[in-house]
């Protein structure tokens, strides 16, 4: 045991979080998920060792490795600290299809989702937006304006991905803290306007 | 030997590691002594456990992992997602570990909420000014 005196030095400054809170940042692959997790928070790596799925396993090559039955997913997070002892975890949900059984764990108890898309590839952000409207969990499309990208205008995106009226669409760079910080303000107002009204 | 204690550590060697970027040579699940599945209440990856600062139980020796486990949550509440990520551990074994510690009563769940509920109006409008401070 160590001794007691330690115990003693300890402030109340340092008494941890009071309240933890999860927001999922979704999108496919090169969308800038981590970016945006990055430009608001401190980023820290996270293992999970999972089993994979039989579609996983037809996917993976696994030749030459004895154990097939299990393999080890990195994700990041980020969290942010409040003064008032709030964190915001922020969870970059893995891509690829074959871990999409965490993406449920992921999702519950969540404020909501940041669905990431990137106009060059509207099509990778569909299955996202099917799986929150699926269970109601409330999200906001960013879309991330790379330079050069072309501009969109929010109405033809929407249309395109066909999402509800209700679901804000955010234009963002998700390089620049304010923008990142604006699309996590949208999402938490979202989810607060449909808790208010009963529909979340 | 009758009446074996569950989970007495059993042949552990020190030399378990290489080195910080290697990691562990043993499997993940070596360190949860080959169990997948935790025990109790589900810990979801925001759950906040706490140090109770209650000795281990008669007969239980507690791994250097969990030692690690109980001390980061000694000096401070921690999440389940910051556990894995300070002890750089899978979730899974993080997960099994925190799960009997709680069963053991060196560690609590300290959760306003259950799992599945999203945060209430009060809650969400707090991070929501939180946010705009940020």
């Amino acid at each position: 045991m160590t001794s007691r005196l330690s115990d003693v030095e300890f402030s109340p400054v340092q008494d941890g979080p009071r309240e933890a809170l999860k927001i999922l940042v979704a999108g496919g692959f090169g969308a800038g998920k981590t970016t945006l997790v990055g430009a608001v928070s401190e980023i820290r790596p996270l293992r999970t060792e999972e089993n994979l799925t039989a579609a996983g396993a037809r996917v993976d090559d696994l030749g030459g490795i004895e154990t097939k039955t299990a393999t080890t997913v990195a994700m990041d997070f980020g969290r942010i600290t409040f003064p008032d002892g709030i964190a915001l975890y922020l969870f970059g949900t893995p891509g690829q299809e074959r871990f999409w059984f965490m993406w449920d764990e992921l999702a519950y108890g969540a404020i909501g989702a940041v669905v990431l898309a990137d106009t060059r590839r509207l099509t990778a952000s569909f299955a996202a937006i099917d799986y929150f409207e699926q269970r109601s969990t409330p999200f906001v499309v960013a879309v991330n304006c790379f330079d050069g990208a072309a501009k969109h205008e929010v109405e033809e995106i929407r249309e395109a991905l066909d999402v509800d009226a209700a679901v804000p669409i955010v234009l963002c760079d998700v390089r620049e803290r304010e923008s990142a910080k604006h699309v996590l303000v949208t999402l938490v107002a979202h989810a607060l306007s449909l808790s208010a009204s009963g529909l979340s | 030997m009758v009446d074996k204690p569950w989970d007495g550590p059993v042949g552990r060697r020190d030399e378990r590691w290489v080195d910080e970027a290697a990691g562990p040579v043993v499997r993940p699940y070596a360190i949860s002594r080959g169990r997948t599945k935790p025990r109790g209440e589900p810990l979801d990856l925001v759950t906040i456990l706490a140090g109770t600062g209650q000795e281990p139980p008669m007969r239980v020796r507690l791994s250097p992992e969990e030692h690690r486990l109980l001390d980061l949550c000694q000096r401070r509440p921690c999440t389940v997602a910051d556990l894995a990520s300070d002890l750089n551990l899978p979730l899974g074994v993080v997960r099994v570990l925190a799960g009997d510690l709680v069963h053991q009563g060196m560690l609590e769940i300290r959760r306003q909420r259950p799992v599945t509920a999203r945060p209430d109006q009060r809650l969400l409008q707090k991070v929501l000014d939180d946010l705009k401070a940020l």
